[in-house]
């Protein structure tokens, strides 16, 4: 289904560096005044995961996204920056 | 749930008519993939239009490529849930996704191809990923269409 009304990144996966210090790793699906809505994605706390950043972004490349949520709206001041993960 | 089979029959066609074999049931994935030997293709199809719409034209592209796998099949997320399940377990170690291509040698996988290397690429741009795994594990030689 194409869904181009929500916006030119709904159902990219990206990389969001959330300002807490998390990062968000899935499909933007939907912006709202609420927050990120985003889809099938991981989220790497540097406080509690085993691998640091790079090296969690690298097994996802390799083995793809490590899905713990199907769906997660990330509170809007929690949104940073954003990029493609295929970038 | 899987989508109603109506929807998604033209989704499957443009796989199947390409020449490659759609697996549906366990069983069929099982005889596959249960003492695989030489190179096969799966191409795990699915509905969104934002991955699988240039997932499938890119696929098409590249089966006309003269390097091929020994073999070339597609499940559907979607659609064959159980078939789909089951042809991921044998990749546990891999994330599911879909689509996705998994490019598989002698029962391992030798490449695979995720959604977020296809969603917002061409169709030209997905298939060139893929002759170019092709190429690197491949050994057959199609014919040149």
């Amino acid at each position: 289904m194409h869904h181009e009304h929500r916006g030119e990144l709904h159902g990219i996966t990206v990389v969001m560096t959330g300002t807490s210090g998390r990062t968000y790793l899935g499909r933007w699906h939907e912006q709202t005044p609420h927050g990120l809505q985003m889809r099938d994605l991981g989220v790497h706390d540097p406080a509690t995961s085993p691998h640091d950043l790079p090296t969690w972004l690298d097994r996802a490349r390799r083995f793809g996204v490590p899905v713990e949520h199907r769906m997660l709206v990330v509170p809007a001041d929690e949104v940073g920056e954003c990029v493609r993960f295929s970038e | 749930m899987p989508y109603h089979p109506m929807m998604i029959q033209p989704m499957r066609d443009e796989v199947t008519r390409l020449g490659v074999k759609e697996l549906t049931t366990v069983a069929e994935v099982d005889a596959v993939l249960g003492d695989h030997h030489g190179t096969a293709l799966i191409f795990v199809n699915s509905v969104c239009g934002c991955a699988a719409g240039m997932a499938r034209p890119a696929l098409a592209k590249a089966m006309q490529h003269a390097v091929m796998p020994d073999a070339s099949y597609t499940v559907f997320a979607g659609g064959d849930l159980d078939a789909t399940a089951r042809a991921r377990s044998y990749f546990s170690e891999y994330q599911p996704s879909s689509p996705c291509f998994m490019l598989i040698k002698d029962g391992e996988m030798a490449q695979m191809i995720h959604r977020h290397q296809i969603e917002g690429r061409s169709a030209d741009m997905v298939a060139a990923a893929l002759v170019a795994a092709f190429e690197a594990h491949c050994q057959k030689v199609g014919s040149e269409k």
